[in-house]
C-alpha cells in the first residue's frame, strides 16, 4: 500500500532540512473579515486579542501572521478545531478569498499580484480544490462534471471526455461516468470531486475537510484513495481536516491551527511527541504513541550497567514495529544510527508506550 | 461600558412600556372626547393638490409633441410599446379558434399529460362558448405582450440583483414600495404619460408584474449552493461562465416559477386596465358591475378564471418538467410527445387557414350559453328572499362596526391620528417607523383626501380584523388536521391563481353594492394566503418543542397556545402583513361596487375630466396608507425577531 511510515518521515524531514524551492510559500498571511480590513495594515490594533479586535473593530481575524513552506510532493496537513481559520486560509491561497494582508508565493510567483486574467489561468491549470460539500453540478452528469474545468478552459470536447473517462477509472467511477451526483453516494460523489480537481492536471491540490461529510467507513477508504492517488500522480496536497488521525495517516508534515494563528509545526511525531501546549496536548492525548513515535523519542542514555548486545534498530523505527522483537527478549534494544549507539530503549517502555493512550505527554 | 449602555436601554422598555402605552391610550381617549370634530378636515374639491396635478395634465398634454423628454421617453416607450401590443393582439385573433384550441392541446401534452390537455383544449373552448372569444384573446394579447416585455427587463435585473449585493440593496426598497403598491395606484400616473388605451395598459402591467420577476429570479441566483459556484470559480471559470454553465442552469426551477408568477399577476392586473380603456375581459366585467348586471360578470370572471387555470397549470408542469431528466424507457410519454407533435402541426395548419378564411378567427355564435340570465335570476331571487338574512348581516356590520370607527377617525382631530398612529408606528417598531408613519398621514392630509382616506382605512381595518379572525382560525384548524388541511389545498389553489376582480362578483350577488360588500370581497380575496402562512408557520413549530411540551404533559389546547402559535408568531406577523395589503388593495378595487372613498376617487378621475387630479392625489393616498399599514406590521414582526434572537 503507502511506503513504510518511516521512509515517509525521512524524506520530509530531509528536504525541510536541504531547502529545496518550496512550492508555496506563505509569509505573514492574515485575513480579517469586516469593516476593519481596509484601514488595518501595521495597526497597533492587530495586537490586540481575537476576542478584544472583535469587540473594538466588529471584525473577525480568522487567519493571524500565519507563514509557512509546502515543499514539492509532499502532503502539507492544516488541522484544527471549527473556527481556528482552517478554511479561510486554503481559500487565500488561491484568492477564493482575498488575504488581507502577507505573501503567498506559488513557486516563487506572487499570488497576490496576479490580475484576474493570470488567476484564472493559475485556478485552471496550476492549482485545484476538493470541497467538503463537494460542489458539484446537479445537473451535468459525472463525466460532464469531471470535465467541467477542462471546459471552461477551452479543452475540444473529444480530448477533455477522454482525459475525464480516464480521471472516473483513476478514481473507480468506470461504471458510473452517465449517472448524475444526486444517484451517487456520499463516497462517490466525493470520488467525483477528486476526479474533477484531478483532471486539469494540476500541481498542487487543496483539499478542505473533503471527508468529514461521509460516515467513518467510507471516510477510511476515501483516505486510503487520497494516499494511493498521491503516490500514482505524485501531486503536491495541502489537505484541512479536523481530525487527528486523519492528519496523522494523510501527513508529511502538519500545522496545527488556533484562533487563527499556527500553534505548531512539524512532522506527526513531533507534534504527538512534543505537543507544543496544552491544546495540542489535548488532541493528541487519545492518540495509541506506538503506532506514531518513533525509538528516538522514548531512548534513554546507556548507563554501566546495561547489556550492550540486545537488537538494534534505526531511530527512525516506528515503536510498534520494534515490539515483536521487543517480547522476545530481556536486554535493552540499541538504537543505533551509522554505527554509534544513540540510547536504549527498555522492554518495559515500548510496551508501556503501546498501553498509554489516554495519559498525558 | 458599551455593554452597560445597551443593557439599560434593553431595560428601559420593559419596565416603562406597559406604563407608557396604558398612558398614551388614556390621553388619546381623552383628547378625543374633549376635541371631537374639531380640527378635522372634511372634504375640499378644490383642494390644492388635485389643481396642481390638473395643472400638470394640461402641461403635458399641451407639451406632448413638442417637449423633448415626453417626446423621446414618454412617446418613444409608448410607440414601441404599441407595436407589440398591438401585434401581439393581433396574433392572438389571428390565430383563429381551432387553431388556438389545437395548440392549447399540444401545449398541454407536451407540458403535463393527456389531462392538462384536456384541461386546456376544453378551457380554450369554453371561452368560445361564453360568448367572449374575441375579448378573451385581447386579454390574453395585452398579457403575453406585458409578460415578455416583463421578463425582458426583469430577468437581467433579476440576474444582477442575485449576484451583487450591492444592486440588491438599490433595488430591495423599490421592489418593497412596488410590491404593496395596490393595482389601482398604477393606473393614473400611466395614463399621465402615455394616455389611455392598450398601450399604458400594456405598461402599467408590465411594471405591476416585474417586481415577482427580478425577485424570484434573484433568488433563484442566490440559491444557488455556493460551493458550487466556489467549485467553479476554483477551477477558473469566468463570471460569464459561472452564470451560464453554473448559476442559471441550476437556477433554472425558479426562472420557470417567476414566467408562472409573472403571467398570473399580469393577467390579474390586465383585467383592472380596463378602467384606462385596456382592451378585453375586465371591460366587460366593469360594464357588468358598474350596471350590477352580476349574471354578465359572472360569465366573463369565469372566462378569467379559466384562463388563469389554464396557463397557471401549464406553466407550472412546464416548470416542473424542467428538471426531468430524459428517460428512453418511458413510452407513454413518447407516444404523448408524438401526438403533441401532431397536434401542434395541426395547430399550426389551422392558424395559417384561418389567415384566410376570417371566420374562423370568430367563434360560431351558434354554439353558445351565458350564465348570465339564470344568474341574474337567482342573484335577484336571493336578494329578495334572502333579504332577511343578508341585510341584518349586513346592518349589523355597517351599524354596529363601520360606522361606529368610521365615525371616530372622521371626526376626531386629525393631529390626534397622526399622532396616536405615530406612537403606535413607535411602540412596535421605533423611531423610524413612527417617522414613516407620520409622514404617510400628513402626506395625505396634504394631499387634501383626510376624510376619504379615513373611510378607506376604516374599512380596511374592518377587513383586516375580519381576515385575520377567519384565516387564523382556518390556518389552525388546517395545521391540526390533516383532512382539513387536504381539503383545503385545491380550493387554496385555485383561489390564489383567481384575479382580483373576480372576487368583487360573488360578493355583489349576495349584497347590492354598498361598502359592506367591497369589505367581503377583500375578506374573501386576503383570507387563502393568510390560512396558508398561519398553517406554514404552525406546521414548522420543530418537532422537538412540540414533543417536550408534550411529554411535560401539555394538552393540545395547551400545546397550542403555550407552544406553536408563540413559536408560529413570525409567520403570524407576516400573515398580518399580507391580509393588510391584500386588502387594503381590494378595498381599493371595491370603489367600483360602492365602497366609494379613495377607490372611487381613482375611478372617477378616469372618467371625468376635472377630477384627473383628485384621482392622480386619490392613488397616492392609497400608496401612503398601503405604507403606513405595511411598516407597522412589518415593524412589529421585526421586533418580535429581534426578541426571539435575544432570547436564544
Ligand atoms: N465570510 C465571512 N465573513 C465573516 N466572518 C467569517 C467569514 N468566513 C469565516 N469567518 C469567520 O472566520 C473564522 C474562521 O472561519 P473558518 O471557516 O476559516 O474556520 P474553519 O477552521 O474552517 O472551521 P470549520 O472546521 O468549522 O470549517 C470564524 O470565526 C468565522 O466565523
Ligand atoms: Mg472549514
Amino acid at each position: 500500500m503507502a511506503l513504510p511510515e518511516v521512509e515517509r518521515v525521512q524524506t520530509a524531514q530531509a528536504d525541510r532540512a536541504t531547502g529545496v524551492e518550496p512550492t508555496i510559500a506563505v509569509r505573514g498571511l492574515w485575513k480579517i473579515f469586516g469593516p476593519a480590513e481596509a484601514k488595518i495594515a501595521g495597526s497597533p490594533l492587530l495586537e490586540l486579542s481575537n476576542a478584544e479586535f472583535r469587540l473594538q473593530t466588529g471584525s473577525t481575524i480568522a487567519v493571524r501572521d500565519v507563514s509557512f513552506d509546502v515543499r514539492p510532493g509532499e502532503v502539507f496537513v492544516v488541522m484544527g478545531l471549527s473556527g481556528s481559520g482552517k478554511s479561510t486560509l486554503v481559500r487565500c491561497l488561491t484568492r477564493l478569498i482575498e488575504p488581507s494582508l502577507g505573501q503567498v508565493l506559488l513557486d516563487g510567483e506572487d499570488i497576490r499580484a496576479a490580475d484576474a486574467e493570470r488567476l484564472r489561468e493559475l485556478r485552471r491549470r496550476r492549482f485545484s480544490m476538493v470541497f467538503q460539500n463537494f460542489g458539484l453540478l446537479p445537473h451535468r452528469r459525472v463525466i460532464d462534471n469531471v470535465a467541467f474545468g477542462l471546459e471552461i478552459r477551452g479543452d475540444a470536447r473529444e480530448p477533455r471526455l477522454a482525459r475525464a473517462r480516464e480521471m472516473c477509472e483513476l478514481v473507480g467511477l468506470a461504471a458510473f461516468m452517465d449517472s448524475y451526483p444526486d444517484q451517487l453516494s456520499g463516497g462517490q460523489q466525493q470520488r467525483v470531486g477528486l476526479a474533477r480537481a484531478l483532471a486539469g492536471d494540476p500541481e498542487v491540490m487543496f483539499f478542505d475537510e473533503p471527508f468529514s461529510a461521509l460516515d467513518p467507513l467510507i471516510r477510511r477508504d476515501m483516505q486510503n484513495e487520497v494516499i494511493r492517488l498521491h503516490h500514482e500522480v505524485g501531486k503536491t496536497m495541502v489537505f484541512i481536516t479536523h481530525d487527528l488521525a486523519e492528519a496523522l495517516k494523510l501527513g508529511d508534515h502538519i500545522v496545527i491551527m488556533r484562533d487563527g494563528r499556527i500553534v505548531q509545526a512539524g512532522s506527526p511525531e513531533e507534534v504527538v511527541g512534543a505537543p507544543a501546549d496544552d491544546y495540542v496536548a489535548d488532541f493528541v492525548q487519545d492518540v495509541a504513541k506506538a503506532n506514531i513515535l518513533t525509538l528516538r523519542w522514548i531512548m534513554r542514555p546507556a548507563r554501566p550497567d546495561d547489556a550492550l548486545d540486545g537488537p538494534e534498530f534505526p531511530p527512525t523505527t516506528i515503536i510498534r514495529d520494534a515490539v515483536h522483537v521487543a517480547a522476545q527478549t530481556e536486554k535493552p534494544i540499541r538504537v543505533v544510527d551509522g554505527g554509534a549507539t544513540l540510547g536504549l530503549v527498555d522492554r518495559r517502555q515500548i510496551l508501556g508506550s503501546i498501553a498509554e493512550r489516554g495519559a498525558r505527554g | 461600558m458599551a455593554a452597560s449602555a445597551t443593557s439599560a436601554v434593553r431595560a428601559a422598555p420593559t419596565i416603562s412600556r406597559r406604563t407608557l402605552v396604558t398612558l398614551l391610550c388614556l390621553s388619546v381617549v381623552v383628547l378625543f372626547v374633549v376635541f371631537r370634530g374639531q380640527g378635522t378636515l372634511p372634504r375640499d374639491e378644490g383642494a390644492a393638490s388635485f389643481q396642481f396635478f390638473n395643472g400638470v395634465r394640461d402641461w403635458v398634454s399641451d407639451n406632448r409633441l413638442t417637449n423633448p423628454f415626453l417626446v423621446v421617453f414618454a412617446g418613444a416607450t409608448r410607440a414601441i410599446i404599441a407595436a407589440l401590443v398591438d401585434t401581439s393582439i393581433v396574433i392572438a385573433h389571428g390565430i383563429g379558434w381551432p387553431g388556438a384550441v389545437l395548440l392549447a392541446g399540444a401545449a398541454g401534452l407536451a407540458a403535463g399529460g393527456r389531462r392538462l390537455a384536456l384541461l386546456g383544449v376544453t378551457g380554450f373552448l369554453s371561452l368560445g362558448v361564453l360568448g367572449l372569444w374575441s375579448e378573451s384573446m385581447d386579454t390574453i394579447g395585452l398579457t403575453f405582450a406585458a409578460v415578455v416585455s416583463s421578463l425582458l427587463i426583469g430577468v437581467p435585473l433579476g440576474i444582477a440583483a442575485g449576484r451583487s449585493d450591492r444592486v440588491r440593496q438599490v433595488i430591495s426598497p423599490v421592489l418593497d414600495l412596488m410590491q404593496i403598491m395596490p393595482s389601482f395606484a398604477y393606473l393614473a400616473p400611466m395614463t399621465l404619460l402615455f394616455l389611455i388605451g392598450a398601450p399604458s395598459a400594456t405598461i402599467a402591467t408590465l411594471i405591476y408584474a416585474m417586481p415577482a420577476a427580478i425577485r424570484i429570479t434573484a433568488l433563484g441566483i442566490r440559491g444557488v449552493s455556493a460551493t458550487t459556484v466556489e467549485a467553479a470559480v476554483s477551477l477558473g471559470s469566468t463570471s460569464r461562465q459561472t452564470l451560464f454553465k453554473v448559476q442559471l442552469p441550476l437556477a433554472r426551477k425558479m426562472l420557470a416559477l417567476a414566467v408562472n408568477q409573472t403571467i398570473m399577476l399580469a393577467l390579474g392586473m390586465a383585467v383592472v386596465t380596463a378602467l384606462i380603456d385596456g382592451p378585453g375581459l375586465g371591460k366587460t366585467i366593469i360594464k357588468a358591475l358598474t350596471h350590477n348586471d352580476v349574471g354578465s360578470a359572472v360569465d366573463a370572471g369565469l372566462a378569467i378564471v379559466i384562463i388563469a387555470i389554464v396557463l397557471d397549470r401549464l406553466t407550472e408542469h412546464a416548470a416542473n418538467r424542467v428538471d426531468a431528466r430524459p428517460n428512453a424507457s418511458d413510452s407513454a410519454r413518447a407516444v404523448n410527445r408524438r401526438v403533441a407533435r401532431v397536434l401542434l402541426v395541426a395547430g399550426l395548419a389551422a392558424s395559417l387557414v384561418s389567415l384566410f378564411v376570417v371566420a374562423l378567427t370568430e367563434f360560431p355564435t351558434e354554439i353558445g350559453f351565458s350564465f348570465a340570465g339564470p344568474v341574474n335570476e337567482i342573484v335577484g331571487w336571493v336578494r329578495i328572499n334572502l333579504y332577511f338574512l343578508t341585510n341584518p348581516v349586513k346592518d349589523a356590520f355597517s351599524y354596529g362596526v363601520i360606522n361606529p370607527l368610521e365615525a371616530i377617525l372622521t371626526s376626531a382631530p386629525w393631529l390626534l391620528i397622526v399622532g396616536t398612529f405615530a406612537g403606535l408606528g413607535v411602540l412596535v417598531g421605533g423611531w423610524r417607523t413612527g417617522a414613516i408613519v407620520s409622514v404617510c398621514l400628513v402626506g395625505i392630509a396634504g394631499l387634501g383626501l383626510w376624510e376619504d382616506g379615513m373611510v378607506t382605512l376604516t374599512a380596511s381595518l374592518v377587513g383586516v380584523a375580519l381576515t385575520l379572525l377567519i384565516g387564523v382560525l382556518i390556518g389552525i384548524a388546517a395545521a391540526r388536521s390533516e383532512r382539513t388541511s387536504a381539503i383545503l389545498r385545491p380550493l387554496l389553489d385555485t383561489a390564489q391563481t383567481m384575479p382580483s376582480f373576480v372576487y368583487l362578483i360573488p360578493a355583489l350577488a349576495l349584497f347590492s353594492p354598498t361598502r359592506f360588500t367591497a369589505i367581503l370581497a377583500a375578506v374573501i380575496y386576503a383570507v387563502p394566503p393568510v390560512i396558508r402562512l398561519v398553517e406554514a408557520g404552525i406546521r414548522s413549530v420543530p418537532l422537538a418543542a412540540i414533543e417536550a411540551g408534550v411529554s411535560s404533559g401539555a394538552s393540545p389546547r395547551q400545546l397550542l397556545w403555550k407552544v406553536q402559535l408563540p413559536m408560529a408568531r413570525r409567520s403570524l406577523l407576516l400573515a398580518a402583513n399580507q391580509g393588510i395589503v391584500m386588502v387594503l388593495a381590494m378595498v381599493v378595487v371595491g370603489g367600483l361596487v360602492g365602497a366609494g372613498a379613495l377607490g372611487y376617487d381613482v375611478v372617477a378621475g378616469f372618467s371625468q375630466y376635472e377630477d384627473f387630479g383628485k384621482g392622480l392625489s386619490a392613488g397616492i393616498a392609497i400608496v401612503l396608507l398601503g405604507v403606513m399599514l405595511d411598516r407597522i406590521t412589518q415593524g412589529a414582526g421585526e421586533r418580535s425577531s429581534a426578541g426571539s434572537a435575544r432570547a436564544g
